[in-house]
């Protein structure tokens, strides 16, 4: 089970006892002056050109997501089209990442989005709470992976996780990252769930080095979702864990991303955290619904001069 | 790759006279002197004003007016003195951003730094002891402690105007009146204080401003009318008007030099660590008293911080002050440059290993990159003289007694870094290092309720807090 | 019968706990305040001076680190020993100051009192002096009083005994350690209470006094570089300048002489010891 394991790290996982002793040897986060530097980069003022080139990264870069109990074929055939075309009148607006959806609702997506070059994501594993078997959550991915998602976006077992059985956590990953095949794996760690920082770093690591291709905050259904300083965490560990594996590993924030201000703070943070190598969406994805709009709000207002009004926007 | 545009704070705001007299008594006079001289925005070397130096004269005038307004304020009811403190500290909120700008332009710094911690901390300041103005019998100094008198005031240009609140808002509060000289590169802020304290109708001659050198500086410690003298500035100075106040009833305090050591364990976190060591030495371009200008790292991790500081400071943006994104402003003075520079190439030739990241200097203006020195022993002199500059000395350590012998081996003692995940070695390190200020897991902060200065060799006696009122009061 | 010959004690000075005489080998003749010879006290030099800052410096971080309560329960002790050898420093005090024996008695009673009332403030002061400061922001930021290492003290020339006491106490309760120069006119209370100091459970060093001119001795440790205070209270105008002028040089904290002659019965209050006590604070800060 551990053949994903990057090789430097490649006895890590040979137990519980030795992945805890990994995990816990990493140097720890002190919230406040993670908090304090995450602020103080939000307060970077990006104008003009680096503004609107901002905007349109960061909507290159959005997992366009639905994941309601109240979701139709209909619902999600509106989304991707949005997503392949944001704004309809305006062909200039790049195409969104992917789109992420339930799995029963991959098939449906894939078809819509048919040559656009917009990816399918589906969340996976017992969405959001992972409560259940590894049979079942292996079926899940598989599932999705089968209706023809590129993305599995998974939860990790935060009750496995807090109780202190890394090796369980790492191993489901394991076998969901196989579950794959080609699909890319992003795992989210459920920040909100997590309560400490430390544990966020922890989880960053046992993620990356079970396999996984992108690190993700939130399921969107836990308060907190993504914040600033999480995603920071985050972007120091694959900063971290490039530089003494030589993988590179993605970062989704996902929940609670609604304006462009807070999408341009994300950036920076990126920039100035991961590095620029991140600034793509191969590396860095916002997982979002309502920010489309705003960006695409913003992206008028600056290339007319008007502030834009919402009913300008389609509402999909 | 993501380049941030310029995003340049309008100066607009501002409106600089082309020239000012002393603020005396209450009004604008013009120096009996003839002396003037011209203040520049150190990153464009442009002229902004023209201010007076102050003659003994001047300053006999200005501590004449202290003198004859004393006797109002200091009978004036603590809560009726309250009202002005406060109020002057709204009047500061309201202006911040003028003043942010002014400042910037005066002194260099970046004006993210003046705008989210000078102007906040200014007017934070003038609201805490505001509050103690009417409550000075329960501040365990008797039960109706008496002002000195006339203060006489010296501030200098890292600063200005936090310097000037920390140096008024105390004496103030506890009935004094003063005369307050700012530094001679710096002197815009305290002028448009002067005005502030108009707006704020506070009495005439309460608070006075007279600008100049050292000269004036000298004249007004030296003035047998002050009753009380507050420096904030060099070591080398402070011990001058230690002596030269000997033998006079003149009540001194002093916030003087510094060689902090920013100690980092092993077991740090050290993201935040090195964040620290960053904020420690390169916060307001080095030219703060209680900078960690010396990094004591433990030898087990000594190559990863470094290589983590090195890449951090490869994202220092250092340029305009005006920009919103700058995080290295400009050096104050050409001759505060020289004397960084000087320092520097001392540092080289004693033999440790100077680094600084790719980093273009503007054309215009006084700069100086952020510079790191490995390879540097205690006795080297980037390892004991304050360069107050964005200059930082790495030695490393191997045990925490070692650390402590390392960080306490200096006349100075300010401040003091711990970085370790360990709350009893925390407290154990806090507790023998001889330091004024113990940050531990974070560096370089400050509040109005928190007392600040040094032992040995950086001054005596403490600003800010309850403690910060015994520096005003008879007792 | 022929009266017997008295016993004369030597009176030398009091150094890291031994009794040293001086480098120089130099003394001088101690008379009361009649004229009458008392006895040769040990005229201290500059040398004396510097080997008893050393002491005191060595003693420092036993001293210094050593618990309140413990620092309490020594003066506390001294106080004992000083009660226990009442008559004979009435003696002294009659013969140095010229007052009566009752009038003495108070006063020695004063030194006595005054002991018992520092020793109770060793595990106060920081508490009155110290405390959290309510900083805003996620910060536990703590201020706590710590002794500032070797104070020099010019002790007041009258007031042999309670004059002493009242300078030596407050700086050592709070953790100083301490060079003394004793009343130049009247030494031997000082040298008596030496004995008092070296029997009592305070270790060597902590207290170190010299007889001798405070004109000489005094701004040696003045311009003293290891030297972090100064006490001036028994200076001269004169002496007092030269020596504030001298602390500057590693700007040590100078208490000056008072205004006005200090009365040594009235209560003191914190200033002695506040005026040697330097504030460190402490941030740390709050999360999880």
């Amino acid at each position: 089970m551990v053949s994903t394991t990057t090789a430097p790290f490649a006895e890590v996982a040979s137990s519980n006892a030795t992945l805890r002793a990994f995990l816990h040897g990493l140097p720890g986060v002190d919230r406040v002056g993670a908090d304090a530097r995450a602020a103080m980069l939000g307060t970077r003022s990006i104008k003009t050109t680096a503004k609107a080139q901002a905007i349109d990264l960061a909507i290159s870069m959005v997992d366009l997501t639905t994941l309601e109990g109240a979701d139709t074929p209909g619902k999600v055939r509106a989304m991707c089209a949005k997503a392949a075309h944001p704004d309809p009148t305006d062909p200039s607006v790049p195409r969104v990442a992917a789109v992420c959806v339930y799995p029963d609702l991959v098939a449906t997506a894939v078809r819509a989005l048919d040559g656009s070059g917009v990816k399918v994501a589906s969340v996976a594993t017992a969405f959001p709470s992972g409560r259940s078997s590894l049979e079942v959550k292996v079926a899940d991915t598989a599932l999705a992976v089968a209706a023809g998602a590129a993305e599995i976006d998974m939860v990790i077992d935060r009750g496995a996780f807090l109780s202190g059985d890394y090796l369980k956590v790492f191993e489901e990953i394991t076998a969901i990252k196989a579950a794959c095949g080609d699909a890319h794996l992003k795992v989210i760690l459920e920040t909100g769930e997590l309560a400490t920082y430390d544990n966020v770093r922890r989880a960053s690591w046992l993620a990356m080095l079970a396999g996984a291709d992108f690190i993700k905050t939130s399921t969107g259904k836990v308060q907190p979702a993504a914040t600033l300083p999480v995603t920071l965490i985050m972007l120091e560990a694959v900063r971290d864990f490039r530089l003494r594996t030589g993988r590179v590993i993605g970062v989704k924030p996902a929940g609670g991303i609604r304006t462009t201000k807070d999408a341009i703070k994300y950036l920076v943070l990126v920039n100035e955290t991961a590095g620029a190598d991140w600034l793509n969406p191969d590396l860095f994805r916002l997982g979002a619904s309502t920010l489309l709009n705003d960006l695409l709000m913003q992206r008028q207002k600056m290339a007319t001069g008007r502030y834009a009004g919402p009913d300008y926007f389609t509402l999909d | 790759m993501f380049e941030y545009a310029p995003a340049p704070e309008s100066r607009e705001i501002v409106d600089i006279k082309p020239s000012y007299g002393l603020f005396i008594g209450g009004e604008w006079v013009d120096s009996l002197g003839e002396d003037h001289h011209k203040t520049i925005n150190p990153a464009s070397e442009e002229v902004l004003a023209e201010v007076a130096w102050a003659t003994e004269a001047d300053v006999d005038r200005a501590v004449q007016a202290a003198r004859k307004a004393f006797a109002t304020w200091s009978a004036l009811p603590g809560s009726e003195r309250a009202k002005y403190i406060f109020r002057i500290a709204r009047i500061i909120q309201e202006r911040s951003r003028e003043l942010a700008v002014l400042e910037t332009l005066d002194n260099g710094k970046p004006i993210r730094e003046s705008r989210d911690v000078d102007l906040p901390l200014v007017a934070a300041h003038f609201f805490y002891y505001a509050g103690w103005a009417d409550k000075l019998g329960y501040a365990g100094f008797g039960a109706d402690p008496r002002p000195l008198g006339v203060a006489g005031q010296v501030i200098p240009w890292n600063f200005p105007l936090l310097m000037l609140a920390w140096k008024i808002a105390p004496a103030l509060a506890c009935g004094n009146t003063v005369v307050l000289k700012p530094a001679e590169t710096t002197p815009l802020t305290a002028l448009a204080f002067a005005e502030i304290c108009r707006q704020a109708d506070l009495p005439p001659g309460v608070v006075n401003i007279v600008t100049g050198a050292g000269e004036t500086g000298a004249a007004l410690v030296n003035h047998p009318g002050v009753d009380k003298v507050a420096f904030t500035g060099s070591t080398e100075v402070g011990r001058m008007i230690a002596r030269s106040v000997a033998g006079t009833r003149k009540k001194l305090t002093l916030e003087l030099g510094g060689k902090a050591a920013n100690i980092v364990f092993e077991d740090a976190a050290l993201d935040q660590a090195v964040e620290g060591i960053v904020n420690g030495i390169f916060f307001n371009q080095g030219h703060v008293c209680c900078a960690g200008s010396r990094l004591l790292v433990q030898e087990s991790v000594a190559d990863e911080v470094l290589d983590a500081l090195k890449r951090r400071l490869s994202t220092l943006r250092l340029g305009d002050p005006m920009d919103k994104n700058t995080d290295i402003g400009a050096i104050n003075s050409a001759a505060q440059l020289a004397k960084i520079r000087e320092l520097s190439e001392a540092g080289v030739s004693e033999g440790a290993e100077r680094w600084s990241p790719a980093c273009p200097i503007p054309d215009r203006g006084f700069w100086f990159p952020p510079t790191v020195f490995t390879g540097v022993a205690q006795s080297h002199r980037i390892a004991r003289e304050e360069i107050f500059g964005p200059v930082l000395s790495v030695l490393t350590f191997r045990t925490p007694a070692e650390a402590v012998e390392k960080a306490n081996n200096t006349p100075y003692g300010l401040s003091a870094g711990v970085w370790t995940e360990k709350g009893s070695r925390i407290l154990w390190m806090a507790d023998r290092l001889r330091a004024g200020v113990v940050w531990a897991n974070t560096f370089n902060r400050f509040d109005p309720t928190s007392p600040f200065g040094g032992f040995k060799e950086s001054g005596y006696g403490r600003e800010g807090g309850r403690h910060g009122l015994e520096a005003y009061l008879a007792v | 019968m022929s009266e017997r010959l008295a016993v004369r004690k030597t009176y030398k000075l009091f150094i890291g706990g031994a009794f040293p005489r001086s480098e120089s080998g130099r003394s001088y003749a101690v008379t009361s305040s009649k004229g009458d010879f008392l006895a040769n006290a040990a005229k201290g030099s500059r040398k004396d001076a510097r080997d008893a800052v050393a002491a005191a410096r060595k003693a420092f971080p036993g001293w210094s680190s050593a618990t309140p309560y413990n620092r309490g329960q020594i003066l506390y002790r001294v106080a004992e020993m000083l009660e226990g050898r009442r008559a004979q420093f009435v003696a002294e005090v009659v013969d140095a100051d010229g007052v009566t024996a009752k009038k003495a008695g108070e006063l020695v009673d004063a030194a006595v009192d005054r002991l018992v009332w520092y020793a109770g403030w060793s595990d106060k002061i920081g508490a009155i002096r110290g405390g959290a400061n309510p900083v805003a922001g996620p910060y536990f930021n703590l201020s706590t009083v710590e002794p500032m290492g070797v104070v020099a003290v010019v002790a007041p020339p009258a007031g042999p005994l309670l004059g002493l006491v009242s300078v030596i106490a407050p700086l050592i309760v709070t953790g100083n350690t301490c060079v003394v120069v004793a009343s130049e006119r009247a030494p031997l209370p000082s040298i008596t209470l030496a004995e008092v100091l070296a029997t009592s459970d305070l270790p060597g060093g902590v207290v170190n006094i010299l007889t001798g001119s405070a004109g000489e001795i005094a701004p040696w440790l003045a311009g003293h570089m290891d030297v972090n205070g100064i006490d001036l209270t028994g200076a001269d105008a004169d002496l007092a300048v030269r020596c504030e002028e001298l602390a500057a040089e590693n700007l040590k904290r100078v208490l000056r002489p008072a205004q006005e002659t200090v009365d040594w019965l009235a209560d003191p209050g914190m200033d002695r010891m506040t005026a040697f006590l330097e504030t460190k604070t402490v941030w740390h800060p709050i999360g999880v």
